[in-house]
């Protein structure tokens, strides 16, 4: 699998629409700042919202099972899957069940990362994604580059021309209003078609045993009110104790989002609707594991707001697919070698560890030292290519000792000026692709030193 | 009178001698007592930023029997300085001496406001700054309030320059976004690196800035190299160049 870094380059080479992207998101971080700051408490918010997770993880069999007794007692069917597969097999049986041909699903990354739909459409079932961004990239058969705004790379035209292809909209129409209308008509359609309805899953609460659906469409309610069939999904540690507990973190997720105080639709599903039936099924697909490692067990907490790829400046400047993990970003850096150390080696690597990320996410999720840390488990894992290994041997061996530090310091400073430019700025050199070497002085800071009046 | 032991990184004691010598001439300019132990090399932070922990490990291990001595230890580098006190933990827990090092390894400009307790800078610099604020004495050492955070506002650096006569200190659209050095990430990432430094720079035009300054000469000479390829006009100056032509008190 290609690396970031190579995925990237195409992404950062055509630089106008680079630029568009970085704009676009960065207006998005800019809006969130603006509604966090109008919290007081934001950061007592952000401590409580990430005690709350510590506490839960902790405890996390427990609540699970809690959610459990209380939501089968609302009358809901619990299902439990392992992975990926196991949960995919447990949503087709139960639309097959029903005789389902025509599901409609509201946003959920859990079955992005199960890859559910594919595998219901193989089945014979029609999969449509509800959310206007979601079905988007679905028209475009792309997966989502932005958990929270799946088509945040695409610009209006784009949309313009597939609507015009998919939806019969006029040719070079890219009025959003214009487009929006036509989605709608055409979800309007596939609402009413339905025979289910999926959601995915923002909370689920323990002692009342509901779920809780946050969207800014209001398409999660058409899919479940409509259809007599609910299907939810969630990871286990979707999981908060409290009803309590969700006050908290419904004021720090849109905010974090979107910059909007709160999503437009926050929907509590506590059973099925009279006569229908309402399914949740519990995911672990390797979460479990994740849990075991302390150094990345905080990565369990994210309430995937998306706000630390909005503030990336990788992300931003390299877009969402340049990760080819289904979560991109920081969080996904972490979230995708924990899947495959072999397949996202690279991710961790996709970040100049400002350390922004950390500072903005909203459960304080220390996403730059979990990076941090990846790069040395890699690195013992043998996942770190070995030039880099063996460069960074070599050095850390010269550093070690000041004869060897001193002397290649002096022959750098005495040569690189002397060689020739071409051979400087070759292709081998790529810090001096689009810069210039700092300035070799003759003298090093210990020797001006000597002569420095004590 | 305390003890001083002045770390200077690897790259700057080789690269950037002035920055070196500003510095020392900032501190003795205190009337501290200062002293640069020949020994050091490095803290081991490339080593450890590649993964390469292991490599990082006898360069941590050195600077620890190096500087041990000192009642504090200041160096011109908020990143290096981050290195000692947040990351230093993994490899000398519980060695001695390890936790007098950890919180008396302070960054030159800190170690002003904090330790030396500076509050009058004395001096001209009658130019156009903008203020790089890199990310790791930003974020790691706080040495500001970083955009993201709900807090009171406060940064240990431009408390120091804003006092100089007829400086002009620039606003930016992003206060405080990352230039893309970020170690190996310069090169293994270089196409998404130089942009982030071409943004950079353009907000520093369209800032008005004559000099970008800052506390971390990494950032700056990947900037630097930026600027000349480019051949722009705007110099960059770590603060220890600033600050030693004026009197601290
Ligand atoms: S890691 Fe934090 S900032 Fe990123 S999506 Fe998760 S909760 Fe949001």
């Amino acid at each position: 699998m290609k690396g970031h870094a190579e995925s990237a380059a195409p992404f950062v080479a055509n630089e106008p629409r680079a630029h568009w992207h970085d704009e676009s998101l960065w207006f998005v971080r800019v809006k969130r700042d603006r509604q966090a700051s109008t919290v007081p408490e934001w950061e007592d918010l952000r401590a409580t919202a990430s005690a709350i997770k510590a506490h839960t993880l902790s405890r996390l069999a427990d609540y699970l099972e809690e959610f459990e007794r209380n939501a089968t007692a609302n009358g809901i069917h619990v299902h439990w899957a392992r992975d990926g597969a196991e949960h995919n097999a447990i949503v087709l049986r139960i639309l097959k069940d029903h005789g389902v041909k025509r599901l409609v699903k509201s946003k959920s990354m859990l079955t992005e990362e199960c890859h559910l739909n594919p595998y219901l459409e193989a089945h014979g079932i029609e999969v449509t994604d509800t959310d206007l961004g979601e079905r988007i990239v679905q028209m475009r058969k792309e997966p989502p580059s932005h958990i929270v705004l799946p088509a945040i790379h695409l610009k209006k035209e784009d949309i313009g021309e597939l609507f015009h292809i998919q939806l019969g909209t006029e040719k070079g129409a890219s009025d959003p209003k214009y487009l929006t209308e036509a989605a709608r008509g055409h979800l309007r359609e596939r609402f009413l078609g339905a025979q289910a309805g999926l959601t995915g899953v923002n909370f689920a609460i323990a002692s009342t045993g509901g779920v809780v659906v946050c969207t800014n469409e209001g398409n999660a309610d058409m899919g479940t009110s409509l259809p007599p069939l609910h299907i939810a999904c969630m990871g286990v540690e979707k999981i908060v104790p409290r009803p309590q507990d969700l006050a908290i973190f419904l004021r720090l997720l849109a905010r974090s989002a979107t910059g909007q105080p709160v999503t437009t639709y926050t929907s509590h599903f506590h059973g099925p609707l009279p006569g229908g039936e309402m399914h949740v099924v519990i995911v672990d697909n390797g979460r479990a594991r994740i849990l075991g490692e302390e150094a990345f067990r905080r990565s369990l907490s994210c309430i995937r707001c998306g706000a630390c790829m909005n503030t990336c400046p990788v992300y931003r400047r390299s877009g969402g697919y340049s990760y080819g993990y289904t979560v991109p970003g920081p969080i996904g850096s972490i979230l995708g070698p924990q899947r495959d150390p072999a397949a996202y080696g690279s991710l961790p690597f996709a970040s100049s560890l400002c350390g922004s990320c950390t500072d903005v996410c909203p459960v304080k999720i220390d996403l730059h030292h979990e990076l941090l840390a990846f790069r040395q488990e890699l690195a013992k894992k043998g996942h770190v290519p070995w030039q880099k290994r063996f460069s960074m041997w070599v050095m850390g061996q010269v550093l070690a000792r000041k004869w060897a530090f001193l002397l290649g310091g002096r022959l750098m400073r005495t040569l690189m000026p002397l060689l020739p430019r071409a051979l400087v700025y070759g292709p081998w050199n790529p810090w001096g692709k689009q810069r210039e070497l700092p300035p070799m002085p003759k003298e090093s800071f210990r020797d001006l030193l000597k002569k420095e009046p004590k | 009178m305390p003890k001083v032991g002045l770390f200077i990184p690897c790259y700057v004691d080789q690269l950037y001698p002035q920055v070196g010598l500003s510095t020392l001439r900032v501190l003795r300019g205190l009337g501290l007592d200062i002293e640069f132990p020949e020994e050091q090399t490095c803290c081991g932070q490339p080593m450890a930023n590649s993964g390469c922990s292991e490599d990082a490990r006898p360069l941590a291990e050195k600077f620890l029997r190096i500087f041990a001595r000192y009642d504090h230890v200041v160096a011109p580098s908020g990143s290096c300085v981050s290195m000692v006190r947040n990351h230093y933990e993994q490899w000398l827990a519980g060695k001695p001496g390890f936790e007098h090092l950890r919180d008396n390894t302070f960054e030159l400009c800190e170690y002003l406001v904090d330790v030396a307790k500076v509050t009058k800078v004395d001096g001209d610099f009658a130019r156009k700054v903008g203020l790089h604020m890199s990310c790791h004495g930003l974020r790691e050492l706080r040495m500001a309030k970083s955009s993201e955070r709900m807090v009171a506002p406060f940064n240990k650096v431009k408390v120091l320059l804003e006092q100089l006569r007829g400086i002009q200190l620039v606003d930016l659209k992003r206060p405080d976004e990352c230039c893309g050095f970020g170690g190996t990430f310069a090169v293994a990432e270089e196409a998404v690196s130089c942009l982030m430094g071409q943004d950079r720079i353009r907000d520093h035009e369209q800032a008005g800035a004559e000099v970008i300054a800052g506390f971390d000469m990494s950032c700056l000479m990947h900037l630097e190299g930026l600027l000349t390829r480019d051949k722009k006009p705007m110099q960059v100056l770590h603060v220890a160049q600033i600050l030693e032509h004026a009197r601290l008190s």
